[in-house]
Parts: structure tokens; C-alpha cells; sequence
């Protein structure tokens, strides 16, 4: 497959840019649609692998300018500085909400959501779920590692049973607090999601997957296919506090055998060309769900 | 689409219950996005959007939530729509989250408050006691909003229409307080001329998309240097400022050479009205101030009244005694003011405020003109 | 002949791409301090880099240019 030349964002332009020799090919750039602002994760934070299989997403659909993303409350409460393309900041878990509400207005702008576990899949899970279902036409990027990362490390939904927290101190005891939600497998129960996948960044080879599976999500969007999520089994260095080599080997150890890594839904790999057909052909004994024609 | 209807409603003269004015005239207003979830005693609203907005190329989405219907206004006024929700006490309670990111974020939109009984699940009938909510506490942080208070089927034509034009020219939200009384009411009403969306002033900061053209916009209600919070506060209380100087609303009755001023607003103030007619009759120099704006509220008219030499304000409220406030901060000790209510859908009869004007005017040494001085 | 460029202003010395290296080239810069504070990524063994992206894939702060 032929990949246009690589090029430098204009604000490298000067202090890597004048580092390459004329003879010199760029292999691998930071994508446009990054902003030459610094990450504020924390140093081996995997929220900046995923940016940046957003932002070349973005670069390789060409859709930039016509892309707008929505921002949670986490870590990455700040990525509307980030992005390069429009951003709206949401509250607490409302991601999807505010998304639905973009996309209904501009339907041919591509709309992102970007949220981690506590947002998409505790406060906001109500939002999370009905988006779903009503089959929006948006693109949902879900960080999922284990922890509430900006307050400081507590117990998430998708916290591991017995794992340490700040809010779990003695470790998850699911007899209590119950057990973690496996939001992938869950949202895959509904008619409204077109593509569903969990993907991990801890690898290579893991991260050149979950960079295929976001830019399908992307381009479902474009191709009206329906709602896409993509799951990232991420890490948190600082508040699983490890090393983040020692985070990637946890990661691998204990997250990937409770949140196994696959496609949950996937109508066009099924042969729909969109959800709408896959749900119809699912209900197809229910007369009143049938469309009527004219 | 050149010959696509912007409007529902054929006729421009019409009678209409209260409730399905408010939608209507929204949609003549350029509001083409309706969020909503179910509750009494507003439904006929949104009954009557997800009819007819569908037919002028509009949006109506009922939501999981009355907090993912404010969050969808947030997007759409965030995309640059004219967008609205619609609720009563107890749903908007739920929307203070989004109102104060609308807020924090300088995200027009309206919400519409058909108030009921509370606090908690209250009951469904009028009531005015989320008074202190629209005008005080809407959410957290620090901010206002306009608030207006129809009183009559035509003013919820004529409010809502303004409700959208003071949102986007001043980049907030905007509250329609009005009660179920008023909602449920039918009245003939003149329907304001219906706008095309596109005809609508531009939003040169609304996510739109880059189209490559331009930076990225962004919205958002996120300022984490104290400064900067601080800056942003500021610029939006000098907004406050431009409002409560240019857009305070009231109607005067009876007010010239009144000596007790009742003031009341939306369905009290309909009652208020009948009491100070009596009032007159009896020779008592009552007169009524109907706030049309909550907030800003009235001050100015408040001063001319007592420039004008009134001796007495009563509130009358739906409540037990919010507006009060309000009158008694506006009026700062220059003169005593009083308050009667009912509460719990339970409405004043003209003759219980007559009472109640007629005591008060004894206790005051007001004595009733004869007939005819 | 492949190499690495790597963008001070934005690494963060976390060594992620230093382990992710198949060819184990790289290394953090005890010599260097970027703005932020931190030691820099740096290819110790220019001729061991086969410009297979492997650092730049795992870089999580997109620091990383490779140029062959």
C-alpha cells in the first residue's frame, strides 16, 4: 500500500527539520493533527500513544478539518490543547452527549470522544450506554486503566478484584464493592454499535493493532458504518506506581487474561453495511421492528 | 432546501395552549434542536416538538437524562445551534451540571422551567418555589443567567424568542420560568415571524470545524491558572453588567400613585392583578409590579416606584417567599416590604390578596380614599 | 542507514522506547538535560539502527523522528 511522503508538522520545521540531511527520508513524524504542546501525563503515560493514533488517524483519513473532538474529565481533561481540530471540553462523563448533540447538528463533521474508565464507564455510563444504543454516528476512544489517574489513584469501574488503591486500600474486595465492568463486552449486547474492539498498548505489535482498529473507528464514521468504540487497555505508571516497563509486563500479567484483547462486534466484518442491517436481520422474527417500506 | 417550511404553525393568529406556544414560537425562533426527557407538567411541549421539528429539517431527541439532554444542548450550542431542553423542577435540578458548563464555557442555549411543587418530588401543580434555583444557584461556580417569567400565553411566544436572542448575543444560557398554570393554559396569540436558521448571525467561535482554514476553536470552562479564572470571571460579570443595564423588563399596573405595590410575577401575578383592581374599588391606591425579567430583576423600576412615593411592596409568590428577597434588596430599607404565599400548587384566591392588602394598609395607617378622590 | 531525531521539548525520558529498540540502540542521555528536566532519548549505535519504529510507536510523547 502507498503511504504519502512523511513530513514534519510546521513547528518542527526549525529544530528537527534543519537536523535532517537533504538525501534523508522521514519514516515516522509526529502527525499534523498533534499540537506542539507537551503531554501533561505523567512521564511513560500511554494516554500519548493513543493521541497520537488519533491524531494520525485524523492525518491519514484527511479529515482534520472537518474532525471535532470532545474532551472528558481525567487525565486528559486537557486534550482540546492537544488536537489541532476543533475540541469541546465535556463535563464529567457527558462525552457522548455533547458528541450526539455535535454530530446531529454538523452530520458531516467526524466526532471523536475521548474518555477514560471513570468518566465513560462510572459517571458516565448512562451516557456511554444510550449513545450506543441509539447507533450514534461518533467515534469513541476508551482509555481503560484500571485507576483514576488525575485524583491520585482510586478504585475505577474497571479496577482489577484486589487491586491496591488509594480507595481500595486493603485491594478490590469484589464482595463488597463488586466486580469490574467489561464495557466492551457489554456495549457488543446492543443493536446501535457498529464496531466494537479491545486493543492494548504495550507493545508493538499490540499498539500497530490498536492503531488499525482506531482508524477503522475513524473511518466507519466516514463511511456512515455507525457507532465505533475502541477500547485501549492502558496503563498508569505513577498510580500503579511501577516503573512504566514494570506497568507494560502488568498490563500483559493481569489486565489482558480479564480484559481479553478481540472484536466484540463488527457488522461489516458480518456483511452489513451498517448497523441499522445487522440489528433488522437480529430482530427479523419481531414484525413491528421491521421496516416498512415506502 | 430553498422551499423548506421553517415553520410549523401556518397561521400567525392562533389559540394555543401555553406549553405548545413555547415550542412553537422556539422553532420560529431558529431552534431546530430539541433534548428533553419526560415530566409533568411540560410533556405537551415535547409532545409537540417530536411532531413538528422533524417536519422543518429539526432534530428532537428524547434522552437518557434530563443531565444528557442539558449536555446535548451544551454540544449543539457548542456547534453553533440554536438548541433548547425543556423540563420542570425536579428534571432541572439535574441540568444544573450542564447550565454551568454552559455557563463556564459561554455556550448559549435555553432551558425551559415549567415549575411544580417541591422540594424532592414535590407535587404537579404551579408553583413558583425554583425562584432562588434560576436566579441564585443554578449550578456551581459563579454565574447568572437571564430569567424570564411569562405570565401570559402570548409572552411565552414573545419571551422564548427573546430567551434565544439575549443567549446568543451575550453568549449564555437562558432560562423560561413559567409554571404549570400558565402551560397549560389556552389563550389567542399572535406567533412571532418565523427565522431561517441560516438567516441567524454567525458564531465565528462555534466547533464547526477547522476546514483548515483557521485555528482550532475551543470550548471549554477549564482554567487552571488562578489568573486566567480569574480574567475569564471577570469578563463575564462585565457581560452581567451590560445586561442588567440594558435588559431589565417589568410591567407597571396601577403603579403612578400606588401606596402598596404588589409585585408578582408569571400565573401570581395574574392574580395579583385581579386583587389590585378590587383593591382600587374599595379606594385602596394598590398597584402591581410584574417583573418580566427574574434576573436582572427590576431594580430600576423598583426605584422609580419608590421615588414615585409608594409607602409599601408586597410580594406575592407561588412560594413561601423567595422574590422577597429580591424586592427587599432592590427596595434597601427605603420603605417596608411584606410577603404572602401559598405553596404546594395550592393558588390565592383575588380575594385572600385583597385581604391581605386591606390588612396591610390598615397596619400601616393607609386610610382608603373615598370613591371617586 | 537509518537514525533517530529526538525532540527535546517534548521527551520525557520515560526509556519506554529504549526497551521497545529490538536492536537495543538506545539510550537515556546522562550527559543532556531537555528544558523539562529530563534526560533525553539518544541512538548510542547509529550503525545498529534499522528504522523499524519501534521507538517512535511506543514513544508516548510523539518525541521521536526516524529518518532514513
Amino acid at each position: 500500500m502507498a503511504t504519502a511522503p512523511k513530513t514534519l508538522p510546521d513547528y518542527q520545521e526549525e529544530r528537527i527539520g534543519s537536523q535532517i540531511a537533504a538525501d534523508e527520508k522521514i519514516v515516522s513524524a509526529r502527525p499534523h493533527a498533534l499540537a506542539d504542546k507537551v503531554f501533561n501525563f505523567c512521564p511513560g503515560c500511554t494516554h500519548g500513544i493513543v493521541h497520537r493514533l488519533v491524531a494520525e488517524a485524523i492525518d491519514e483519513l484527511g479529515i482534520e478539518g472537518k474532525t471535532v473532538g470532545i474532551s472528558p474529565v481525567g487525565c486528559s481533561v486537557m486534550n482540546y490543547d492537544f488536537f489541532n481540530c476543533d475540541m469541546i471540553e465535556a463535563s464529567h462523563g457527558r462525552a457522548p452527549a455533547v458528541a450526539t448533540a455535535v454530530k446531529r447538528v454538523h452530520p458531516e463533521n467526524v466526532v471523536f470522544a475521548y474518555q477514560g474508565d471513570g468518566d465513560l464507564a462510572s459517571i458516565g455510563t448512562a451516557e456511554t450506554v444510550h449513545a450506543a444504543t441509539r447507533g450514534e454516528h461518533i467515534t469513541v476512544i476508551f482509555i481503560n486503566n484500571a485507576i483514576y489517574g488525575m485524583t491520585g489513584g482510586q478504585m475505577a469501574p474497571t479496577s482489577l478484584p484486589n487491586q491496591v488503591t488509594q480507595t481500595s486500600p486493603y485491594g478490590r474486595d469484589v464482595t463488597k464493592v463488586g466486580f469490574p465492568i467489561r464495557m466492551s463486552e457489554m456495549l457488543a449486547t446492543l443493536d446501535g454499535p457498529a464496531y466494537i474492539e479491545r486493543v492494548a498498548c504495550d507493545s508493538t505489535a499490540h499498539i500497530r493493532q490498536a492503531k488499525k482498529a482506531i482508524k477503522k473507528a475513524f473511518e466507519n464514521q466516514v463511511n456512515g458504518v455507525g457507532y465505533s468504540f475502541v477500547e485501549v487497555v492502558a496503563t498508569c505508571p505513577t498510580n500503579w506506581g511501577m516503573t512504566p516497563q514494570a506497568a507494560f509486563d502488568w498490563l500483559r500479567e493481569n489486565m489482558l487474561p480479564y480484559y481479553p484483547l478481540g472484536v466484540y462486534k463488527d457488522v461489516s466484518a458480518e456483511g452489513y453495511s451498517n448497523a441499522y442491517e445487522a440489528a433488522a436481520e437480529r430482530a427479523k422474527d419481531c414484525p413491528i421492528a421491521q421496516k416498512k417500506e415506502g | 432546501m430553498a422551499d423548506q417550511q421553517i415553520s410549523a404553525a401556518s397561521e400567525d393568529r392562533v389559540l394555543m395552549k401555553g406549553n405548545e406556544v413555547l415550542a412553537e414560537a422556539a422553532m420560529r425562533a431558529g431552534c431546530r434542536f430539541f433534548f428533553g426527557y419526560p415530566i409533568t407538567p411540560q410533556t405537551e411541549l415535547a409532545a409537540y416538538m417530536a411532531k413538528k421539528l422533524p417536519k422543518i429539517g429539526g432534530t428532537f431527541l428524547q434522552a437518557e437524562s434530563e443531565i444528557a439532554a442539558i449536555n446535548m444542548v451544551y454540544g449543539a450550542g457548542a456547534a453553533g445551534a440554536r438548541a433548547m431542553t425543556s423540563s420542570s423542577s425536579p428534571g432541572v435540578s439535574l441540568k444544573g451540571e450542564g447550565i454551568s458548563y454552559m455557563a463556564g464555557a459561554d455556550v448559549p442555549g435555553v432551558i425551559i422551567n415549567v415549575e411544580r411543587g417541591g422540594p424532592g418530588l414535590g407535587g404537579i401543580q404551579p408553583s413558583q418555589s425554583d425562584y432562588f434555583q434560576a436566579t441564585r444557584a443554578m449550578g456551581h461556580g459563579d454565574f447568572f443567567m437571564p430569567v424570564l417569567a411569562p405570565s401570559t400565553v402570548q409572552e411565552m411566544a414573545d419571551l422564548i424568542y427573546l430567551a434565544f436572542d439575549l443567549a446568543d448575543e451575550y453568549r449564555t444560557p437562558a432560562m423560561i420560568l413559567a409554571d404549570g398554570m400558565i402551560g397549560q393554559m389556552m389563550e389567542p396569540v399572535t406567533l412571532p415571524p418565523a427565522r431561517d436558521p441560516k438567516d441567524l448571525p454567525k458564531k465565528p467561535w462555534a466547533t464547526t470545524g477547522t476546514h483548515m482554514e483557521r485555528e482550532h476553536n475551543v470550548i471549554n470552562s477549564l482554567f487552571l491558572t488562578p489568573q486566567k479564572l480569574e480574567d475569564t470571571n471577570r469578563e463575564r460579570f462585565e457581560r452581567y453588567k451590560k445586561i442588567e443595564a440594558t435588559q431589565q423588563r417589568q410591567e407597571l399596573f396601577m403603579c403612578d400613585d400606588a401606596d402598596i405595590v404588589l409585585v408578582a410575577f408569571g400565573a401570581a401575578s395574574r392574580i395579583a392583578r385581579t386583587a389590585v383592581r378590587a383593591a382600587r374599588n374599595k379606594g385602596i391606591k394598590a398597584g402591581l409590579l410584574r417583573p418580566i425579567t427574574l434576573w436582572p430583576f427590576p431594580t430600576k423600576a423598583i426605584d422609580g416606584i419608590v421615588e414615585g412615593g409608594a409607602k409599601a411592596f408586597m410580594s406575592v409568590e407561588l412560594n413561601m417567599g423567595q422574590m422577597v428577597q429580591d424586592v427587599e434588596l432592590a427596595t434597601r430599607g427605603r420603605v417596608p416590604v411584606s410577603f404572602y404565599g401559598r405553596t404546594g400548587g395550592v393558588l390565592p384566591t383575588p380575594e385572600e390578596i385583597l385581604e391581605q392588602i386591606e390588612l396591610r394598609a390598615s397596619e400601616l395607617g393607609i386610610n382608603p380614599a373615598k370613591a371617586g378622590e | 542507514m537509518a537514525r533517530i531525531i529526538v525532540d527535546d521539548v517534548h521527551c520525557k525520558g520515560c526509556g519506554l522506547c529504549v526497551a521497545a529498540c529490538p536492536k537495543g540502540v538506545l539510550a537515556l542521555d546522562s550527559e543532556r538535560i531537555t528544558p523539562k528536566g529530563y534526560h533525553p532519548a539518544k541512538l548510542v549505535d547509529p550503525d545498529g539502527c534499522i528504522g523499524c519504529s519501534s521507538c517512535y510507536m511506543t514513544c508516548p510523547d510523539v518525541a521521536i523522528t526516524v529518518v532514513r
